[in-house]
């Protein structure tokens, strides 16, 4: 019995986003014939510029480092049962710290040193810009959505005046190129790879999706969470208390975002720029609504995204790019659609009643 | 009986939820003009089959007929909701599906709203309400907000809400549950007055008092199957109780013979304030309200105190205050000698404390937790690897205890891998059960604690309480059931408007006497404690 | 569950139906073209207007007239703009153009990497060395620079001649370096006809959304105008269309940037300070066809006619013949590099 509980789950989990998916596909096939191309040439395109070859391939792996912290940023607040929208800002805070700390540390400090200080110093910044939403919502009531929401636009803006008006390089918007700690390029090591900004955060990343993991299912701490999550009244009357949980998650959310900046910063361009997140914290709430708040389902959705997005630049010369952002509006809204609706399907009204 | 005076027939019903069988060839017959008692144990498959003829599920196997105006049988297997509501089958659910927000008016009319060009004729909704509610005498105000009503009044509107929509068969699920006797009274006049207008009740319980008291026919359920179909007049409680659970059972509504006051007792005889709860002058606050005025009680080791009370007298603010669940704006709570009025959950659990909630839906379970998880609850910080530790839980610890819990208290069925969703009510209760009374605990909070649970259930967990007591438990016990304080409890207090307005021993405590009480009238012959 | 797989059976055919779909007109590969070229323009930089829709018209006349395939990429990220450079470098481009002062790092390490490829960047960032001399760029690459300054001169005298008033405004975008050369070049235009007139200048921001809010634009506009301002020039890209709009409210005037921006609010646009983005564009290309491409560092002002204004049948009811006699004295002088126009502030 304990087999086919089992098995129905990994149905349950992973039918659904497959039947959007495919929704998303054929959409998207009416949609490049509507724009007079053929669907088979734009598709091959797609998958050329992406799997098809090591530089392709090494971007998408870029792509869904950052997605996957962003992603699991927000999958894990809504496992708490608390809307996660303020990742960009962390995202930003996590980048903006991880490369003040970079240039703050003497020229020549060694890697072992250096690495884990700058991540250090993207979580906390992250974590700070997340716990403030948990803190306001805990003592004072203020929903999360509008405060995470707010937040963006003033830690942005802040980070950017600060920038603008004293890290900047004359004629760019980017602070001065880091001293240290710096991570490395994928390509260093696998040479066909060559040129892709893909590195090693991305190794980081999948650890991070990992603990997470083994936080949310294995321990206390994702036990309590999770109740929150899921019946706040009932994990109250277990001894939880519900408020630091707020807390404890958007710490750990933003922490997760700020994580995020580092594959930019640390891996890639090695120093902070205006708007290097690039809506990568917003596409964080479809990462984690496509990969059902797991981890696992948030990495595979990762990927997915930025496919998505690699592979849109390589059918730049077909299709215009509003049409990409329009299959990936597809994408969003056939899961957000249509999970639920399926599950039903799937489950029969499985406890339809009891409210 | 005639096949032309029948309402409704359902022949060799299967329906399955993933592993759990719900319905195995189950039958059913239900002739126009009568009010039938759909009994059984909770988990016996009686929500499932009227779900079934309410169109919100489809059978696996079998058919569903009902009669038409001309009286023929039609096949109506595996409709939708809003077929069965348009041939006026209409349900009444246990957990009421009411918006909170809209009026009474409002949610009756919902779906069905009169209107005046674009516009909710309002003056109509609440003219067309209330005369359909003199009607049956179903007594409601339009105008009240859902919010603000009670349980009962509540049910009421769910039942009007089903005759606008022009419901002949009215399928109840369990309508007393929620109700004070003199309301239970005033629902078998409702239901009286609807079955004489010509319509065909089911009515889905497991009370069987309730059964003799109101139905004509009944049909008994026992795991999914029909065991037993009998005329009202021919029946005994005994007889049904036996079809129930498929042995002899030792009825709730007999008494246990009278006791003495529990401070009598050799068991609670060492006075042991360590292990007592005592609550002096409390007053919890709720929506600006005084929701518990004032409120002093002690119960000692050994000893039952039963509050009685209609819902919503603060009953529910008093448990919660106790438990830690709500602020206390004045007075004191101690658990033995300890002061655990502003203390946190974990700690009053931790001074001894155990508590069954009122609403294992809300409270007592996280739903979509397992089986095994869900017997942790409260204790989750003892099965971290390392005391007080954020980290790993230790599965196996808490797979053994399940196991355990599991085998003690004969949830079924038994795998603890399973949603505790996925359960039947009285299984469900008795994981809390298992879960707040299978560890070490000296003073038991039980809230309603047999609510929505079948005989046998009500039986075993009647027997626990008991056992807890022998064993020098203190133990306080809510219940909107009369006849359970009266079962169980050495010494009676009843709460009237957040106040306790009388305490009397177990031997002065007559239905009779509590009664009159429990709806506001002041008790001349004793003064509250 | 069954009605599950059954609905991705019918997607799945359905999906793979459509593959088979050939619209007529689909694009197939040009192999004949004159000139390969690509073109990577800002995040969210096309239908701006004027700048990035000046490179995209440029090549559009390539198309045309040299025979040039063009392939243009929209970024939709900061990394997508070396990603979208780099593509375009591996798929055997002659010439990729990167539009934009951003892209100056990544064409500077595309460039080393490909040296077989020509690349070009409008608004390229020239860089200095710890010494103060100009680093310049690889030998593959043309740094497309423009002397924005000596067009703001121009307006900047035009503004104060035509406009009946002593004080003149300027609204920037982001308040940088870059931007602040219109502002030199329009402050030494006034002052150079008009010692005593006074120039309000003020900044929509300090990050790149100034330069995409309207809003903040009308406000500083409405401010400015009220104060007694009859001109204002911007260099704000689409936060301009708000100062346009007050112009319009007020019944005042605004001058243009980048492009001829006369039809954005008719009447009210004085003129407009022109950069010759287009012609430097189709420039570049040409010389890819024709394989007189060098890089180096390429300035385009008054001289060569990179920068200029606009003076036509639209606007020569606003502009007195006089004033442009004036003008086009002024002009002459800058080009004989009589007058010295500063580039900063």
């Amino acid at each position: 019995m304990t087999t086919t509980i089992a098995r129905r789950r990994v149905e349950e989990a992973l039918l659904p986003p497959l039947v959007a998916l495919l929704v998303a596909l054929v959409v998207g096939d009416i949609l490049i014939i509507l724009v007079g191309q053929s669907p088979s040439a734009v598709f091959r395109l797609m998958l050329s510029g992406t799997w098809g070859n090591w530089y392709g391939f090494g971007q998408v792996l870029y792509k869904a480092t950052t997605l996957i912290c962003t992603g699991l940023a927000v999958s894990v607040a809504l496992r708490a049962g608390l809307f996660n929208i303020g990742g960009e800002g962390q995202l930003a805070a996590g980048g903006f710290a991880a490369a003040v700390m970079g240039l703050a540390l003497p020229p020549g400090t060694p890697g072992v040193v250096a690495i884990p200080v700058c991540i250090a110093a993207a979580l906390a910044a992250g974590g700070l810009v997340g716990a403030i939403p948990g803190v306001m919502k805990a003592r004072f009531g203020a929903h999360e959505v509008i405060v995470t929401i707010m937040l963006n636009f003033i830690v942005l803006a802040f980070l950017n005046w600060i920038v603008a008006s004293h890290l900047h390089v004359p004629e760019t918007l980017h602070t001065p190129e880091m001293r240290a700690g710096t991570v490395a390029r994928l390509m260093e090591w696998v040479s066909p790879f060559h040129g892709s900004a893909v590195n090693a955060s991305l190794f980081i990343a999948i650890i991070a999706a990992t603990l997470v993991g083994w936080m949310l299912f294995r321990t206390r701490a994702g036990y309590e969470l999770r109740a929150v999550g899921l019946q706040p009244d009932a994990a109250e009357y277990g001894g939880v208390r519900v408020g630091t949980v707020w807390i404890r998650t958007f710490l750990i959310a933003g922490a997760l975002a700020g994580l995020g900046g580092i594959n930019y910063v640390l891996g890639y361009k090695h120093y902070y720029e205006e708007g290097f997140g690039g809506g990568a914290g917003f596409l964080g709430i479809a990462v984690a609504l496509v990969g059902r708040n797991h981890p696992l389902g948030v990495i595979i959705a990762a990927f997915l995204f930025a496919t998505l997005s690699q592979g849109g630049l390589a059918i730049h010369a077909l299709v215009p790019k509003q049409m990409v952002e329009v299959l990936q509006g597809v994408v969003i809204l056939a899961v957000a659609a249509a999970v639920p609706e399926v599950r039903r399907l799937v489950s029969g009204a499985r406890g339809g009643v009891a409210a | 009986m005639t096949a032309s005076s029948l309402a409704v027939r359902m022949n060799g019903i299967h329906k399955s939820f993933g592993p759990v069988r719900a319905n195995r060839g189950a039958s059913l017959e239900v002739g126009t003009r009568e009010i039938h008692a759909l009994v059984g144990e909770n988990g016996a498959g009686k929500s499932t089959l009227m779900r079934l003829l309410a169109g919100l599920y489809a059978p696996d196997a079998g058919t569903i007929e009902i009669a038409t105006p001309s009286g023929e049988m039609r096949d109506v297997t595996g409709w939708s909701t809003a077929d069965a509501i348009k041939a006026g089958v209409g349900m009444v659910h246990q957990h009421f599906m009411l918006v909170r927000t809209l009026t009474v008016a409002e949610n009756v009319v919902l779906g069905r709203e009169p209107v005046r060009g674009a516009m909710l004729d309002v003056a109509r909704a609440l003219r067309d309400v209330k005369a359909l509610g003199e009607q049956y005498g179903l007594r409601v105000e339009p105008e009240r907000l859902v919010g603000e009503l009670s349980v009962g009044e509540a049910q009421r509107v769910e039942i009007l809400k089903t005759l606008f929509r022009g419901a002949r068969i009215l399928i109840l699920d369990e309508p007393t549950a929620v109700l004070s006797p003199l309301e239970v009274k005033e629902l078998w006049g409702v239901l009286r007055r609807l079955r004489d207008d010509g319509a065909t009740i089911v009515l889905i319980t497991h009370k069987l008092d309730e059964v003799m008291d109101i139905s004509d026919r009944i049909t008994v359920m026992r795991h999914g199957e029909t065991v037993a179909r009998m005329e009202t007049r021919d029946a005994t409680p005994d007889v049904i109780a036996k079809a129930m659970v498929g042995r002899e059972v030792a009825l709730m509504g007999t008494r246990n013979e009278e006791r003495g006051s529990a401070v009598d007792t050799a068991t609670s005889s060492a006075l042991v304030p360590r292990s007592s709860l005592s609550v002096d002058t409390l007053v919890v606050m709720n929506r600006g309200l005084r929701a518990v005025d004032k409120v002093s009680l002690s119960v000692a080791p050994g000893e039952i105190l039963g509050i009685a009370g209609v819902e919503g007298n603060g009953q529910t603010e008093l448990i919660e205050a106790i438990a830690g669940l709500r602020t206390v704006a004045e007075g004191t709570i101690r658990l033995g000698d300890r002061d655990v009025t502003n203390a946190s959950v974990r700690a009053r659990t931790e001074a001894g404390l155990a508590h069954i909630p009122e609403d294992r839906h809300r409270r007592g379970l996280v739903l979509d937790y397992s089986v095994a998880d869900n017997l942790i609850l409260g204790d989750q910080h003892k099965y971290a690897r390392g005391a007080r530790s954020v980290w790993a839980l230790d599965d196996a610890r808490i797979g053994a205890n399940a196991q355990d819990e599991i085998r003690r208290f004969d949830i079924r069925p038994p795998e603890s891998a399973l949603p505790a969703r996925s359960l039947s009510g009285g299984n469900q209760q008795k994981i809390v059960i298992a879960r707040e009374m299978g560890g070490s605990y000296d003073v038991l909070l039980a809230s309603q604690p047999t609510r929505g649970v079948d005989v046998g259930a009500i039986e075993f967990i009647h027997a626990q309480i008991r056992a807890a007591r022998e064993a020098g438990k203190a133990i306080l016990l809510v219940s909107a059931e009369l006849s359970e304080i009266l079962a169980l409890a050495d010494r009676v207090a009843v709460m009237y408007g957040g106040r306790i307005v009388a305490t009397l021993p177990r031997r002065e405590a007559t239905e009779e006497r509590l009664g009159p009480l429990m709806t506001g009238a002041t008790d001349t012959t004793r003064p509250a404690a | 569950m069954r009605r599950l797989l059954v609905l991705i059976g019918v997607l799945l055919a359905a999906h793979v139906a459509l593959l088979f779909v050939q619209p007529r007109g689909a694009v197939a590969e040009d192999d004949s073209a004159a000139v390969d070229v690509g073109i990577v323009f800002d995040v969210g930089g096309r239908g701006d207007k004027s700048f990035n829709d000046g490179a995209y018209k440029g090549a559009d006349s390539a198309e045309a007239v040299l025979g040039a395939d063009i392939r243009f990429i929209e970024p939709g990220e900061g990394s997508d703009r070396e990603a979208g450079l780099r593509l375009l470098a591996a798929q055997g481009m002659d010439l990729v153009i990167g539009v934009g002062f951003i892209f100056t790092d990544d064409l500077t390490d595309l460039a080393v990497e490909y040296p077989a490829v020509k690349f070009a960047g409008v608004d390229y960032a020239v860089t200095l060395d710890a010494q103060g001399n100009v680093v310049q760029p690889p030998s593959n690459l043309a740094a497309l620079k423009f002397r924005e300054e000596e067009g703001s001169f121009l307006v900047g005298a035009i503004a104060v001649l035509a406009g009946g008033s002593k004080r003149v405004g300027f609204v920037g975008g982001m308040d940088i370096p870059l931007i602040h050369k219109f502002e030199a070049g329009f402050r030494a235009g006034v002052r150079h006809v008009c010692a005593d007139c006074t120039v309000i200048a003020q900044y929509a921001g300090v990050t790149p959304e100034a330069f995409r809010n309207p809003g903040k634009g009308k406000e500083l506009a409405l401010s400015q105008y009220q104060s007694g301002v009859n001109v204002i020039f911007h260099a704000s890209g689409s936060t301009g269309l708000g100062v346009f709009e007050a112009a319009r409210q007020t019944g005042k005037f605004a001058i243009g940037v980048d492009a001829d921006q006369y039809s954005e609010a008719p009447g009210h646009i004085m003129t407009s300070m022109v950069k010759g983005v287009d012609a430097v564009t189709f420039d570049a290309i040409r010389r890819a066809r024709e394989g007189t491409f060098q890089g180096g560092i390429y300035s385009y002002g008054l001289k060569e006619g990179g920068v200029g204004y606009i003076y036509d049948d639209n606007n020569r009811a606003l502009i007195p013949p006089e004033v442009i006699d004036r003008v086009e004295q002024i002009k002459a002088e800058i080009i004989a590099g009589r007058i010295q126009v500063p580039s900063t502030r």
